[in-house]
Parts: structure tokens; C-alpha cells; sequence
């Protein structure tokens, strides 16, 4: 349907890193294909997956794998690094082997293994894993105070900084850090002036409580995704669901939560209207619709410096109270007020030449306030419409219910529940159908547009209205084939609206206005 | 809150009173063992040299894992301190380790007074004119120190 790429993606793709050879891998098996009644939504059901946290932890340590592969480190050193270098595998190859080791490895705040090792080996030769980074436990016969809670301990726990704190420490002050700051790859060593960051075997091994240990694999995963432009996480408050699309073009997708969303700008759904104009509008209606009204009501614009001026009290002889205008004007015809006083007054007199003047620049100003108070009124509507909607889910289940006890099957009864979906989702074009006209030029094709939209618009208040009135009323046959008829009709219409609209994007049919 | 103080706090109360760092006094509050009455000596030949400034700390909730909250009481005429005696100091924010304590705090708060900063100031007027005139800036800050910092010093 859509072919063209937004803008953003072209900034990120030059740091873009293939991981299309490992879409076979091992956490394919436990994709989830979100699979709803929002399905009418989405491009393709088949063009994302719903990654949870621990697949997504899976497919960065793949990745890491596959780095590892060549630079031969410990996995969690890696994982540093790749971070270090935002997931750029390439960058990651070329500094390491181009230049100062040592510098990379103090660059990204970890030691270097192959120093290490040579150092472990030398004090310690009962204890070597070959250059094991995690957690170094001291010997238990000797028993330290803690730098942190001055308490002794048996289970001290560092890392290669060589700073030991005990267990309970650790713990507290992880928790701050991944519940308290949201950190996950930037947990630096405890200790005064310590920049060595803690890596994720080390973390894990000594997280108590799964709890933590899930938010932490959300936290170290973060960099990984926000990194990748083909994954984002699930906008919906407290999911932890990554969405991958497989091609950057892939708008409208489902998280397993439920939560539908476009990939792109992470707002709800938005068809027709595109992010950029979307963005837009919403920042539009966030400054001025509730104020606009009263504004509109209630106040004049000063002739001379347009500021908003509120009347409050009977004289008309307005003095503007802007400090570098303090124009004097009438209220009634909006111009200077000297004459007023003389024999020059002609308020009365309909058409004062100099009143039009001032007359013709409010009302522009007014006409576009109230074009945007139509869209404004249309878009609010429609989007109160749909939560009301909602609620006709569990009427309607009732409804099925009723109709099962009256000779009906389960499946001849699921019409009812189509016809909702159908509903919300032309409610849901509907009003981002009023967005997109409020940046639209008119033209031959606008005009078309507009009458797409009024056939959906009339045939979606007409189903609306049977789903919710008629169907109490009516006969069930009848009622029926009322429904799904006009459900079969604004499914056809709306796709009938996108496809026009989207149409109209390839061949650049679409004027816009300066708003 | 009193009833359960730990034993780290307990420590450092312990030596702070037991082994004072010259130039510095630090006083738990009779009330509650987690606010200090804190004196700093100025430092010898900075502006503050002779005054003695007043500061409180407190220790929240989270300490040692959040840093304490230490502000000046005493007025001063610091780039990085500010007219309500908030000091900006990155020991106190975000290179706060859980391994620094009351005592290196404090120092580093003298250490502050001895080399101010005015490039990453708090007190913007102050830096200004610190960087721009740093003659009559210290000359200021001794005024001041004079005005609002002559009492009974500390004993060091």
C-alpha cells in the first residue's frame, strides 16, 4: 500500500546494522504474530513481531554473538563495547582493529581481558576462568567491612576495578539505579571516582528477586532497541513489548497488548493524515483549542498591534494596554478614536472607510479560527464518538448472548461483533480524516476527498445508530441483515477513502495550505 | 525514624566527633541523628580566610546511596554557591558514589572555597563578575566574609 519511507529513518540508516540474517535465529520460534480484532488496522499482520523483554535479551546477546565471533571477548565485555559504539558493529570492527585496543576499552569504561588476564594469573592461579570479568569473589576466610554499610562481610563482589562491596549493598544500590534512575548499560562501578561500568553477567549474578532482574533486562536492552530503527518499544503505559517491523515502511501495528499504534510517530493510528501534519495539528490543538472558543467569544484584536483584548467595561474608547502600542480605538468600528470626540464621529454610519480596513484584517483572522474550530469541532467529535463506542462492546456481547438463546449459533452471532470493529475503526479514520482536510488546499481531488468522507461519515452514523438503537428494537432476522449490509458498505467506503488518499500521496495530488 | 539508624551512619557519626577534620566541625542534632549542625573554617589565603560559615547537612532516607542534602546557612559571595546557600558541587549530584561520606563531602566543600569555579556557576551575577573582574570579586567575597562570617571560629 505505502512504499515511501518517512524522513527520519533516512538520518539513522547510515548507522543502521543488518540483522536480516538473523531473523531465522533463535528467537523467531517465540515470536508472537499479533493476531486481534484491531487486524483490520495493520498492513500485513505478517510485516512485525511482538518481541517480549526476554526475546528481545536474546536477540542482543545473538548479536553480540555474531560480533564476538570475531573479536573473541568475553560476551559481556562486547555487549559494553557495542553499546559504546551505539550497536554499530562496523564502527566497532574497524576502531578495534585499526587502532589503540587499550583506548577503546577506557573509552567505553571497561578493562581490557587480555590486561587482565596477565595480572589475574599472577595473584590468584586457584581462580581463572580465562579472563573472566564477572564478579570476582574474594576468598571467604577473610572477612572485610564493607565501604558502603561498614558492616563485615563474607560475601564480597566487585568487579575488575578491584572496589569490593558486599552483597546487600550491591543490591541496594542497583536497585536505585535501574528502578529509581532507569538505568541499565550505564551502571557505573560503586566506588568514588570509579568510571568502570558493571556488565550484565556481573549484574545478574547478583540481582536478588526476578522482579528486578525482568526490569533489568528492559533497562539493558534499551540502547540495543532505541538504536535499531526497525524496533520500538510498545508506547502502551507499563508494556515492555518491542514491536520489529521487517521493512521501514510498515505504519499501522498491534502490540500484544492491544495497543495499536503507527510505528513511525507512536501516536494512535492515524489514517489517512501523515505524522508530520498529525504532529502538527496536535500541537495546534494543545496550544489554543479550549482557549480559541473563549477567545472567539468573548474578545476583538487591537487594529494596530493584533493583541487580544477582553472589554470590560461599558466605554467604548479603548486604549490598547500593550506598552509599545497604547492605541487609542473605538470598540465598535475598530478605528482611531480621535474623531470620536470632534465633529468628525461617524461610528453610526455603516462603511466608514477607515473601519474596513481594520474590519477585513479581524475578520480573516476570524475566518481562519473558525475554519479551525470546524475541523477542531469534527476531529473532537468523532474521537468522543469512538471511546463512547467502546462501551458498545459489552452491550453488544449481551446482545449475542440474548441472540444464542433464540436459535442462533455462536458463529451466525459474530456479526455483531465485526460490525463494532468496523465501526471503530471508520470512527477512527473519520477523525483523522477532519486533520488531514484542515491542511488540505481545495482542489479537484480535495473535493473528492470530501465526498469519500461524507459517504463514510453518513453511512457510519447510520451503522452507529442501528448498532446501538435498532438492535434492541428491531427483529433479529431483520436487524441482522440491516448490520451487516451496512457494515459490508462503510468497510468499503473507508478503504475506498485510504485508497484514495494514499493514492493521491504517490502521485502528489495533494496541495497543502500554510497553516 | 530515629529508632533505626544504621550502622553506617552510626560509624561516621562516631569518628566524625572522635576525629574531627581540621577546620571543620560537624554536630549531629540532638533531635534527629540524621541532621548535622556543620561549621567550615575558611580556607588560609582564599577570600573566606578568617570566617567561619555555617552549613547544614542532612542525611535522606536513602543514604548512603543518595547523596546528602548540604546547603550554607552563613551567606557567602561564592560563583557556585547561590543566594539561598545551594552549592553546586558534582560530588552532591550525579558523581555522588555511595563510597564517599560526610567527611569527604565537607572537604571537598572547603576545597571548594579555596578554588572557585565561576565556569560552571550557580550564582550567575557572582561568576560574571568573577570572570570579568576577579579583583573586586574577591575583594566582595572578603567583605562579605567579614560582614557575615566573623564570629568564634572554629577551633583547629
Amino acid at each position: 500500500m505505502e512504499s515511501d519511507e518517512e524522513g527520519i529513518y533516512d538520518v539513522e540508516s547510515d548507522a543502521s546494522i543488518n540483522y536480516n540474517s538473523s531473523d531465522d535465529g533463535i528467537y523467531s520460534e517465540g515470536e508472537n504474530t499479533a493476531h486481534g480484532e484491531a487486524n483490520d488496522f495493520m498492513d500485513e499482520p505478517t510485516s512485525y513481531k511482538c518481541l517480549t523483554s526476554d526475546q528481545i535479551f536474546n536477540y542482543m546477546m545473538k548479536v553480540v554473538d555474531e560480533v564476538n565471533a570475531i573479536l573473541q571477548l568475553p560476551p559481556h565485555i562486547t555487549c559494553i563495547l557495542l553499546n559504546h559504539f551505539k550497536w554499530d558493529k562496523e564502527k566497532l570492527m574497524e576502531r578495534y582493529y585499526e587502532g589503540d585496543q587499550d583506548k577503546i576499552f577506557e573509552e567505553a569504561q571497561t578493562i581490557n581481558p587480555f590486561r587482565l588476564k596477565g595480572k589475574v594469573v599472577s595473584s590468584n592461579t586457584n581462580n581463572i576462568t580465562s579472563f573472566s570479568m564477572q564478579s570476582t569473589k574474594r576468598p571467604l576466610t577473610t572477612q572485610e567491612v564493607c565501604d558502603i554499610c561498614y558492616l563485615p562481610s563474607q560475601h564480597m563482589n566487585g568487579l575488575q576495578c578491584g572496589h569490593f562491596f558486599c552483597i546487600d549493598c550491591w543490591n541496594e544500590y542497583l536497585r536505585i539505579k535501574i528502578i529509581d534512575e532507569g538505568q541499565g548499560q550505564k551502571i557505573a562501578c560503586p566506588a568514588n571516582d570509579c568510571n568502570i561500568l558493571t556488565d550484565y553477567e556481573t549484574i545478574l549474578s547478583l540481582l536478588r528477586g526476578s522482579d528486578i532482574k525482568t526490569k533489568y533486562h528492559q533497562r539493558l536492552t534499551d540502547g540495543f532497541v532505541m538504536s535499531h530503527h526497525l524496533m520500538k518499544w510498545c508506547p502502551s503505559p507499563g508494556c515492555s513489548v518491542v514491536v520489529k517491523v521487517t521493512t521501514a515502511g510498515t505504519r499501522n501495528v498491534t502490540c500484544i497488548c492491544g495497543h495499536a499504534f503507527c510505528f513511525h510517530c507512536l501516536q494512535p493510528i492515524h489514517e489517512p493524515v501523515r505524522c508530520p501534519l498529525l504532529k502538527k495539528w496536535l500541537r495546534k490543538c494543545n496550544d489554543d483549542s479550549e482557549t480559541a472558543h473563549w477567545i472567539s467569544a468573548n474578545t476583538k484584536e487591537c487594529p494596530k498591534c493584533r493583541a487580544t483584548i477582553e472589554k470590560n467595561g461599558g466605554c467604548n474608547h479603548m486604549i490598547c494596554q500593550n506598552k509599545s502600542c497604547k492605541f487609542d480605538f473605538c470598540w465598535i468600528c475598530l478605528s482611531a478614536w480621535s474623531p470620536h470626540g470632534s465633529s468628525w464621529y461617524n461610528c453610526n454610519r455603516y462603511d466608514a472607510n477607515d473601519s474596513v480596513a481594520a474590519r477585513t484584517a479581524q475578520e480573516k483572522s476570524r475566518a481562519a479560527l473558525n475554519r479551525y474550530l470546524f475541523y477542531c469541532d469534527r476531529y473532537m467529535n468523532h474521537r468522543q464518538s469512538l471511546e463512547l463506542e467502546h462501551k458498545l462492546y459489552s452491550k453488544i456481547k449481551f446482545k449475542m448472548e440474548e441472540m444464542q438463546q433464540h436459535n442462533m449459533s455462536w458463529i451466525e452471532v459474530q456479526f455483531l461483533k465485526k460490525a463494532v470493529d468496523i465501526l471503530c475503526k471508520c470512527r477512527n479514520t473519520l477523525k483523522y480524516t477532519y486533520v488531514f482536510a484542515f491542511y488540505l488546499r481545495s482542489n479537484n481531488q480535495a473535493t473528492i476527498f470530501e465526498a469519500n468522507q461524507k459517504d463514510l461519515e453518513m453511512a457510519t452514523e447510520r451503522l452507529s445508530e442501528y448498532l446501538e438503537r435498532d438492535v434492541t428494537t428491531d427483529e433479529l432476522s431483520n436487524i441482522k441483515q440491516k448490520v451487516q449490509d451496512k457494515a459490508k458498505y462503510c468497510e468499503g467506503r473507508c478503504e475506498a477513502l485510504l485508497r484514495h488518499v494514499y493514492e493521491g500521496y504517490d502521485m502528489d495530488l495533494w496541495e497543502y495550505l500554510d497553516e | 525514624m530515629a529508632g533505626r539508624l544504621p550502622r553506617r551512619i552510626l560509624k561516621e557519626t562516631e569518628r566524625l566527633l572522635n576525629e574531627p577534620v581540621p577546620g571543620i566541625k560537624a554536630l549531629p542534632d540532638e533531635q534527629n541523628a540524621r541532621y548535622f549542625h556543620v561549621e567550615v573554617n575558611g580556607p588560609k589565603d582564599s577570600p573566606f580566610e578568617g570566617g567561619c560559615f555555617k552549613l547544614e547537612l542532612f542525611l535522606p532516607e536513602d543514604y548512603p546511596m543518595a547523596a546528602p542534602k548540604v546547603r550554607f546557612v552563613t551567606r557567602i559571595y561564592h560563583p557556585n554557591i547561590d543566594k539561598l546557600g545551594r552549592i553546586c558541587l558534582d560530588i552532591l549530584k550525579d558523581k555522588w558514589s555511595p563510597a564517599l561520606q560526610i567527611r569527604t563531602v565537607l572537604l571537598s566543600i572547603q576545597a571548594l572555597l579555596s578554588a572557585p569555579n565561576p565556569d560552571d556557576p550557580l550564582a550567575n551575577d557572582v561568576a560574571e563578575l568573577w570572570k570579568s573582574d576577579e579583583v573586586r570579586a574577591i575583594e566582595t567575597a572578603k567583605t562579605w566574609t567579614r560582614l557575615y562570617a566573623f564570629s568564634e571560629g572554629v577551633k583547629s
